[in-house]
């Protein structure tokens, strides 16, 4: 495939009509909140672009970010997406292996100066120089530098990318950090997820192909068209969290009245996220219509923050040391203070006697 | 770590190890002072002191006649806040969990709806008390710093609570920990100032009546 062919040459070769383009950039438009009418102007975009040269670069990771996007329940859109893009290095697709893979990614930077994406799923080890992870015998650090260097953007897949996520969970033993911690002067998108739900990530590249620019982020760096709303705003359990029906456990008969999950550990008050609308497994399901609470794991450091079952509103804290010690103090000190003052009355009435 | 990660973890645990210091301090340093014996002869037909204590309680909590009608608005507005208060805290299904993760207790909650309600009653009967605070001559040259912040930090908790649940003004997870550092504001400063007579109320009431029931005349 050449990469001077455009979208809609090759969609053509495919066999591919203009129809079916016509109707993915509607569905792209429709889960990116675009108006309406800009899907046929993203189709005839589309149509005319090149494809785009991405480098996709896989750190601390479990692959789960790629099976995501590679599994999908709706293989048409995701199938779709490697159309607009031209994946000139993925090492869990790629057919090459070694030395050949590794000159595909540096023909790919070399060709494409300036005007590629690299994709990342996987936080980078930095702890002793980022021995805990290496590829090629490069570390992640250093391969990430080298090739972040010429691209035109950064996207973070997944949350260990995005923000550091599972390796970077205390205690951190290989001092795993997100992709912005490393670089600091390329645009950087982040879609975070454990997985990262595919139409995020499609509609993301496809904005970038279609309009040659970043879409509209929040402040942790995040497309708001997927991650403006929390879980919670979306949630088809809100009225039972509004009426104050909760399930007090997984099995009893709030649980299986369908009641709110928060008392249950949800995090999907404080979750970014689209599950609630775009859902998972082609539309079927996300985690709370399956009966669980959102575990929150496209917000930072959800792995740390006091247990998935634990409710929002409990503390996360519990050090005995510290409140007991606190409690043992203020008896001693206020024991100290009476007897000082028994003290003072006995010496007084001492005084007075003699 | 985000503000509600410190919200949850740390500014609770130090809040509460404050608070817990402050409480056994004020209460161990009272109890253990020394007690002057009471002299004096009891009256005629005197009942026990527990007797006395629990009466001169019990009396206590409504007006008496010769006070008439003049702070009827006080004694009402207070009991509101106090009973909406007392409402919130414990018949809110997310306090009820949060006391449950330091005590191990649980109860059943009341409807989301209804702690709505009382809290918005709460509030309007707390900016009564600081209207009646700041209008009534006498009471604002009796007020000072202690009382004014304990009108503060009882008021937060309940507004930033109210704000949190109907997620107004900002985002959730902000208004969340805004809430919960309230809360850390609030077990901070308890111990400390006019808010302890939570406690104190207890002892000082009933220690009145023990003095009334022995000395005097019969009433
Ligand atoms: S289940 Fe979770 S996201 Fe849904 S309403 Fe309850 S707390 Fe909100």
């Amino acid at each position: 495939m050449s990469e001077q062919e455009t979208i809609g040459e090759l969609l053509v070769k495919r066999g591919i009509s203009r129809r079916a383009l016509l109707k993915y950039a509607g569905y792209l438009a429709s889960v990116m909140a675009l108006p309406p009418t800009s899907s046929t102007a993203m189709a005839q975009a589309l149509a005319n672009a090149r494809r785009q040269s991405v480098i996709w670069l896989s750190f601390q990771e479990c692959t789960g970010c790629t099976e995501s996007l590679t599994r999908s329940f709706s293989p048409t859109i995701e199938d779709m997406i490697f159309d607009l893009i031209s994946l000139d290095y993925h090492e869990t697709l790629q057919a090459v292996s070694g030395y050949a893979a590794e000159e595909a990614r540096m023909q790919a930077m070399k060709e494409n100066k300036g005007k590629y994406v690299v994709v990342v799923d996987g936080s980078v080890s930095t702890k002793d120089g980022g021995v805990y992870s290496a590829n090629a015998g490069k570390t992640n650090l250093e391969t990430l530098q080298e090739t972040a260097k010429d691209a035109l953007a950064l996207i973070s897949v997944g949350t260990c990318a995005a923000f550091g996520g599972i390796p970077h969970a205390k205690p951190n033993p290989t001092g795993a950090v997100p992709v912005s911690d490393i670089i600091t002067d390329k645009p950087i998108i982040n879609i975070p997820g454990c997985p990262p739900i595919a139409e995020a990530i499609a509609g993301t590249v496809a904005y970038l192909v279609t309009f040659g620019k970043i879409p509209e982020l929040d402040h942790l760096g995040r497309p708001k068209a997927f991650f403006g709303d929390t879980i919670h705003d979306r949630c088809y359990r809100r009225p039972f969290y509004d009426k104050g029906l909760f399930a007090k456990s997984f099995d009893d008969e709030g649980a299986r009245n369908g009641w709110c999950l928060y008392e249950v550990g949800c995090k999907g008050p404080v979750t970014y996220n689209a599950c609630a609308t775009l859902k998972w497994n082609g539309g079927v399901s996300f985690p709370i219509q399956s009966g669980h609470g959102c575990l929150g794991c496209s917000e930072p450091d959800f792995w740390d923050r006091g247990g998935f079952y634990k409710p929002l509103s409990s503390w996360t804290g519990g050090n005995a040391a510290i409140i007991g010690g606190a409690a043992a103090a203020g008896a001693v000190v206020g024991a100290a203070s009476a007897l000082l003052a028994r003290r003072r009355k006995a010496s007084a009435s001492g005084e007075k006697g003699s | 770590m985000s503000l509600l990660d410190f919200a949850r973890g740390p500014a609770l645990e130090y809040a509460f190890a404050i608070f817990l210091f402050g409480i056994l301090w004020r209460i161990a340093s009272l109890f253990l002072l020394p007690r002057a014996k009471d002299r004096s002869v009891p009256r005629p037909g005197a009942p026990a002191a527990a007797v006395s204590a629990a009466r001169g309680f019990v009396r206590h909590m409504w007006l008496r006649p010769p006070y008439g009608q003049s702070t009827v608005f006080a004694l009402v507005n207070g009991y509101i806040f106090h009973v909406g208060l007392a409402i919130i805290v414990f018949g809110f299904g997310p306090h009820i969990l949060f006391i449950n993760g330091l005590t191990g207790l649980s109860w059943p909650n009341l409807p989301s709806g209804v702690i709505s309600v009382v809290s918005v009653v709460t509030l309007a009967a707390l900016a009564a008390a600081l209207v009646r605070r700041l209008t009534s001559p006498v009471l604002r040259l009796l007020s000072g710093f202690n009382d004014y912040m304990s009108w503060l930090v009882t008021t937060a908790p309940v507004l930033t609570g109210l704000l949190a649940v109907s997620h107004l003004g900002a985002k959730y997870e902000t208004l969340l920990a805004v809430h919960i550092l309230s809360i850390a504001v609030f077990l901070i400063w308890f111990p400390f100032g006019k808010l302890f007579h939570a406690f104190l109320v207890f002892v000082t009431r009933s220690q009145t009546g023990a003095f009334y029931g022995r000395r005097g005349v019969q009433i």
